[in-house]
């Protein structure tokens, strides 16, 4: 299945929100994860298990290094696609 | 709270231990996430201790944490960082070496051991918690685990067996990738990568690990034990080398410097390597 940029914001945004029992309407694209949900960065790499889990790639935590919205967040694993 | 009922169940600060049925299971209980620090290698050391007794009644030996966040997030660097700090470079030296002596002679002996040994993993498994699970036989990792070994980020290599254990498990290749970049792999790609046996469903690997324990007490012991010891050789030399390389780059400026980045860090991504 060939995703947009937005789906795959739209499906992070909704695995995150399950994730840490959040409403998916209270997450935006450009919000920082960390401030947003609250998170460390434990709970960051367990997000991003779960982001690999689904899309079904594999995303070296070096790539993710200052990145801190779901907006990039979502170049990186598109980039994967 | 420390408990202690003959040598068949422990309940220590940082872990306990029960056998029942054949099964010894081994519990990490450290918050936040199992951080290993003395206390922690005191209660192995005396884990150890009674491990002959326990092998003489049990078949197997299952591993696991019981924090929400993992397995475990590796050796206590705050604990490492205090201490060095505390000392002369010397004394420290010798400190961090007495510490890695030890620790390489709990993990050998569990490495060694008669019983079938099986970790189940879940979530954060990173540095000293990887090199716990290398020396079991089986890994059952649920899908929201995570291996790494991030020591390079401190001028360090992993100090607690890792490297020579996974180098004898598996591809030269990828250990060279996980250990130069620092980066961390998920259950799926760990078991591709071949040192994870078993991948499970969130939250299901203890269960698993259970189950295969109970597979395992259908076999005669001496030849599981026999198997074990053929097609699992204790890479003593290197492990020595290992100890003596990291005692040398202990000394350099640089680990000082990263440890203190580390503890000092008000980051929330200090281990995004």
């Amino acid at each position: 299945m060939t995703r947009t940029q937005d789906q795959t914001i739209d499906e992070i945004l909704m695995l995150a929100a399950a994730q840490f029992k959040v409403a998916r309407e209270t997450l935006s694209a450009d919000d920082d994860f960390f401030k947003t949900l609250g998170i460390d960065s434990l709970q960051a790499l367990s997000l991003l298990t779960r982001l690999e889990n689904h899309f079904d790639v594999e995303l070296p935590d070096y790539e993710l290094q200052g990145v801190s919205d779901f907006r990039t967040l979502a170049e990186r694993i598109q980039a994967r696609l | 709270m420390t408990g202690c009922t003959g040598n068949n169940s422990f309940t220590g600060q940082t872990l306990s231990w029960e056998l029942r049925e054949g099964v010894i299971e081994l519990v990490l209980h450290r918050e936040p996430c199992n951080e290993i620090g003395s206390h922690t290698l005191v209660e192995l050391e005396q884990f150890v201790a009674v491990l002959p007794d326990l092998e003489e009644q049990a078949h197997a030996l299952i591993l696991y944490s019981k924090q929400a966040s993992g397995f475990c997030a590796g050796a206590d660097l705050r604990e490492l960082y205090a201490s060095a700090s505390a000392l002369q470079k010397k004394e420290a030296l010798l400190g961090v070496r007495d510490f890695l002596e030890r620790i390489h002679a709990v993990l050998n002996r569990m490495d060694a051991s008669s019983l079938t040994t099986i970790a189940a993993v879940h979530g954060v498994c990173f540095g000293g918690g990887l090199e716990l699970v290398l020396v079991c036989d089986i890994i059952i990792a649920d899908k929201m685990a995570r291996f790494c070994f991030p020591e390079l980020r401190l001028g360090l290599i992993p100090g607690f067996g890792g490297i020579p254990r996974l180098k004898r498990d598996m591809g030269n290749a990828v250990v060279r990738d996980l250990l130069l970049t620092g980066r961390s792999l998920n259950a799926t790609k760990a078991q591709a990568a071949g040192w994870v046996s078993q991948v499970v469903g969130e939250g299901e690997s203890l269960r698993v690990a259970r189950g295969t324990a109970a597979q395992i007490g259908k076999f005669d012991r001496a030849t599981s034990a026999a198997a074990k010891a053929f097609i699992k050789p204790i890479p003593r030399e290197e492990l020595r080398r290992e100890i003596d390389i990291f005692c040398e780059l202990f000394q350099r400026p640089a680990v000082e410097a990263g440890l203190r980045k580390f503890v000092e860090s008000v980051d929330a991504q200090p281990y995004l390597p």
